[in-house]
C-alpha cells in the first residue's frame, strides 16, 4: 500500500490486499523499465514518423502487450483463473451444445447427483442431479451461465461508460465542476452496493434483466469514476495534451481520444475485477427476487429454489453455489495477476 | 481532534440529508407515481385522486418536501399500506435481528481476520499463510448467502448442532438467543474477515519490511514489542479503513442471509416491502439501513483518531 499511512483514510486502493504480496509465488514478473511511453504509439496519431522505425522502437512498441502476456504466463495462479474463465465463456456461448438436456426439460424430481432417471427413451444420467421440479441441475447450471456472465458484462459496460465519464469530465475542467460531481462520487461510495442496487430496482420496479445491469450499473460507476478521474490529474499537463489543444481540438475529442486511451490501463484491471462484483452482486438480487423474471435460469434464482429443500436435496443450491464461486475466483486470480503484469499500484486500482 | 470530529458528523448530517432528498425524489419518480404503482393499473381516477390526496402528494412539490422531512424528522413514518401497522414499530421489530446479526459478524470476522493476517505476514511463505491466502480467497468469491446455505446444511442439517431457522429474541435467553444468530453471523462474518485479511497481511508485510523496524532491530528492541507496538500501530490504519468499507458487506450480506435462515430483519422487511410496492415501509427501511451505514462510517473516522496520532495531533489536514 503506497499510501498506507496516508492521510487519505478513505483510499479505494485500501479495498484489496495487495495482490502482488497475497500471491503465495510471488509471481510480480519483472515489469519496469521498456516502455512506458508506449501508449503515445499505439494510441497516437496513427503514423510513426521515419526517425522512429528503428528496431528498438519497434521492440519497445512491442513491449507492453508482450510484457503484460508474458508477466501472465508466468503467473500460474493467474493463468489458472484464467483458463476457468474461458472455459465458463465457451460453455456460455455454446451452451446449447455444452448442456445435455434442454433447460425446460424435465425429469424425475431431486435425483442426486451422478445418478440416472428412466425416461421414454432409456435412461437421463445426471451428473449434478436435478431440482424440485426435476430440471436437469447441470443444464440450468450451464444456461444460467449465459445470464450470469451477460448480465456481468452489461454491468461493468454500464459502469464502465457513466463512470469513466464523469471521472474524465472531473478531471479535465476541474473546479466546480469537478467538485459537484466528485461530491456525488464519493456520496455513492460511501454506500453498500446492494443496498443501492436494491434501491434502483424499488423506484424502477418490475424485474427483467434490463433492470438489473441498470441497477448494477449505476451502483458500480463510483469505482470508475474514481480511478479514471486520477489518471485524468496526472496526464492532464502533458504535452500531448498540451499540443492537442494548440491545434485547436475540442474538448470532447482531447478527452475521449487522446487522454482516454492513455489512462486506459488501469480501466481494463478494474473492470476485471468489477466482473465477479457484479456475478455475486446479481446472484445476490435475483436471490432475493428482486432480479431476472423467475422464469429465467440463473445462478441466484436456482440457489434459492433449493433454500427450502437443504435438508432433502442439498446439491440443488450446492452446485449452482459452486459454479458461482469457481468463476468469480477465476476472474479474481486472474483480475490479480493482470494488475501485475499492467504493473499497476494498488494506490491506482481497488 | 475535536474539530476533525465535527467536521465528520457535520459531513455525516449532510450525506443523510442528501439520502433522504434522493429516497424522497426518487420515489416521485417512478413512473405513473407510487399512488399508480399501489393501486395497480386497474385503479379508478377516485380512489388514486383520494390516495393522493390522503398521502399529501396533491400539494406541491417544496410543500411535500417539508412535510416529508418534517415526518421523517419526528419520527412520523406513517403506516404500512398492506397490514396498516405503524411503520415504526415494523421497522422496531425487524431492526434488532439485524443489528445481532451484523454486529457478531463483525465480531467474529475481526477475531478471524486479524490473527490470520498477522499470520500469513509473520510466518510468510509457511504453509499457516497459504491457508490463510487460500481461505481469504476463497472468502471473497463466496456470497454471504452461499455460505449461509453451506452453513445450514453442515451445522444445520447434517449435525443439527444450530437452529437454521428463525430469531430468538434476546430477552428469552443469552444461548438461545446466540445460538440462532450464530450461523446468519458467520455467514456475513467470513466473507468479510477475507477481505480484512488479506489487508491486514499485506498491511502488516509492508510495515514490517520499513526502515523504522530495522532501526527497531538495530536498537535492541524485542521481537515481540517490535511486531505489536511498532509494526501493528501502523499496520493497523489501513485495516481499519477496509474493516470500515467492508462493513458494507456486512450489511448487504445481512440482507440475503436473512432470507436462508428466514429471519424477519430489515433486509427480509425492505425486500418484501418492494416486492409488495409498500412504499411508506420501503422508504423507511432504507433511510434507516442508509443511517447505520453513515454512522458505522463515522465511527470508524473517529476510530482513526484514536490509532493515528496525525489526526490527533495534526487536526485539519489529516
Amino acid at each position: 500500500m503506497t499510501d498506507a499511512g496516508g492521510g487519505d483514510g478513505a483510499s479505494p486502493a485500501d479495498g484489496a490486499a495487495d495482490a502482488a504480496t497475497a500471491r503465495p509465488d510471488g509471481g510480480t514478473g519483472s515489469t519496469d523499465g521498456a516502455g512506458f511511453g508506449i501508449y503515445e504509439g499505439e494510441f497516437g496519431a496513427g503514423e510513426v514518423p521515419p526517425e522512429y522505425e528503428t528496431e528498438s522502437y519497434v521492440e519497445e512498441h512491442r513491449g507492453i502487450a508482450d510484457r503484460v502476456i508474458r508477466t501472465l504466463l508466468d503467473d500460474r495462479l493467474a493463468l489458472a483463473g484464467g483458463l476457468v474463465v474461458v472455459a465458463f465463456v465457451v460453455i456460455a456461448v455454446f451452451a446449447p451444445y455444452v448442456a445435455p438436456y434442454g433447460p425446460e426439460e424435465t425429469f424425475a424430481f431431486m435425483k442426486p447427483p451422478l445418478t440416472s432417471s428412466a425416461t421414454g427413451s432409456g435412461e437421463a444420467f445426471h451428473l449434478l442431479g436435478t431440482d424440485s421440479f426435476g430440471h436437469d441441475i447441470l443444464t440450468r447450471v450451464v444456461y444460467g451461465a449465459r445470464v450470469s456472465l451477460l448480465v456481468a458484462l452489461a454491468t461493468v459496460a454500464v459502469a464502465f461508460s457513466i463512470g469513466t465519464t464523469i471521472g474524465i469530465v472531473a478531471g479535465f475542467y476541474g473546479g466546480w465542476v469537478d467538485s459537484v460531481l466528485m461530491r456525488y462520487v464519493d456520496f455513492q461510495w460511501a454506500f453498500p452496493e446492494i443496498i443501492l442496487g436494491v434501491g434502483i430496482i424499488a423506484v424502477m420496479g418490475g424485474l427483467g434483466v434490463v433492470n438489473v445491469v441498470i441497477a448494477i450499473g449505476i451502483a458500480f460507476i463510483d469505482d470508475f469514476a474514481r480511478i479514471i478521474r486520477g489518471e485524468v490529474l496526472s496526464i492532464r499537463e502533458e504535452e500531448y495534451v498540451t499540443a492537442a489543444r494548440a491545434v485547436g481540438m475540442g474538448d470532447a475529442r482531447i478527452m475521449f481520444k487522446e487522454m482516454l486511451p492513455n489512462a486506459v490501463a488501469p480501466l481494463i484491471v478494474q473492470a476485471t475485477l468489477m466482473i465477479p462484483l457484479a456475478i455475486l452482486a446479481e446472484a445476490s438480487l435475483s436471490f432475493l427476487g428482486l432480479g431476472v423474471k423467475p422464469t429465467t435460469p440463473t445462478w441466484g434464482l436456482l440457489i434459492s429454489g433449493g433454500r427450502q429443500f437443504i435438508s432433502q436435496a442439498p446439491w440443488i443450491s450446492v452446485m449452482p453455489g459452486l459454479a458461482i464461486m469457481l468463476v468469480v475466483l477465476g476472474f479474481n486470480t486472474f483480475g490479480d495477476g493482470l494488475r501485475d503484469a499492467f504493473d499497476i499500484s494498488q494506490s491506482e486500482v481497488e | 481532534m475535536w474539530r476533525y470530529i465535527l467536521k465528520r458528523v457535520a459531513h455525516s448530517v449532510f450525506v443523510m440529508w442528501l439520502v433522504a432528498t434522493t429516497v424522497f425524489f426518487g420515489l416521485r419518480a417512478i413512473p405513473g407515481g407510487p399512488v399508480r404503482a399501489m393501486l395497480g393499473q386497474e385503479a379508478t381516477p377516485e380512489a388514486v385522486a383520494a390516495l393522493r390526496e390522503r398521502l399529501g402528494l396533491d400539494q406541491p412539490l417544496p410543500v411535500q418536501y417539508v412535510d416529508w422531512m418534517g415526518d421523517m424528522l419526528t419520527l412520523e413514518f406513517g403506516r404500512s399500506i398492506v397490514s396498516s401497522e405503524r411503520v415504526g414499530t415494523i421497522v422496531a421489530q425487524a431492526a434488532p435481528k439485524t443489528f445481532s446479526i451484523a454486529a457478531i459478524g463483525v465480531a467474529i470476522g475481526l477475531l478471524v481476520a486479524i490473527p490470520a493476517g498477522v499470520v500469513g505476514a509473520t510466518r510468510r511463505n509457511e504453509p499457516a499463510d497459504y491457508a490463510a491466502t487460500v481461505g481469504a480467497f476463497l472468502g471473497v468469491s463466496m456470497p454471504s448467502f452461499f455460505v449461509g446455505i453451506l452453513l445450514a446444511i453442515v451445522f444445520g442439517v447434517w449435525l443439527d448442532w444450530l437452529p437454521i431457522v428463525g430469531y430468538t429474541p434476546l430477552s428469552e435467553g443469552v444461548v438461545p438467543w446466540f445460538g440462532s444468530i450464530l450461523l446468519p453471523a458467520v455467514a456475513v462474518g467470513l466473507p468479510y474477515a477475507a477481505g480484512v485479511t488479506r489487508m491486514m497481511r499485506s498491511a502488516l508485510l509492508e510495515t514490517l519490511d520499513a526502515a523504522y523496524m530495522r532501526t527497531a532491530v538495530a536498537k535492541g528492541v524485542g521481537g515481540r514489542v517490535r511486531l505489536y507496538k511498532h509494526a501493528m500501530q501502523n499496520a493497523l490504519i489501513p485495516v481499519v479503513t477496509v474493516a470500515g468499507i467492508q462493513l458494507a458487506l456486512v450489511l448487504g450480506g445481512s440482507v440475503t442471509v436473512e432470507l436462508v435462515f428466514s429471519i424477519q430483519g430489515l433486509g427480509r422487511v425492505l425486500v418484501n416491502s418492494i416486492l409488495e410496492r409498500n412504499y411508506p415501509v420501503t422508504q423507511v427501511a432504507i433511510l434507516l439501513v442508509s443511517g447505520v451505514f453513515v454512522f458505522m462510517n463515522l465511527l470508524v473516522d473517529i476510530t482513526y483518531t484514536a490509532i493515528d496520532p496525525r489526526i490527533r495531533y495534526g487536526g485539519e489536514n489529516a
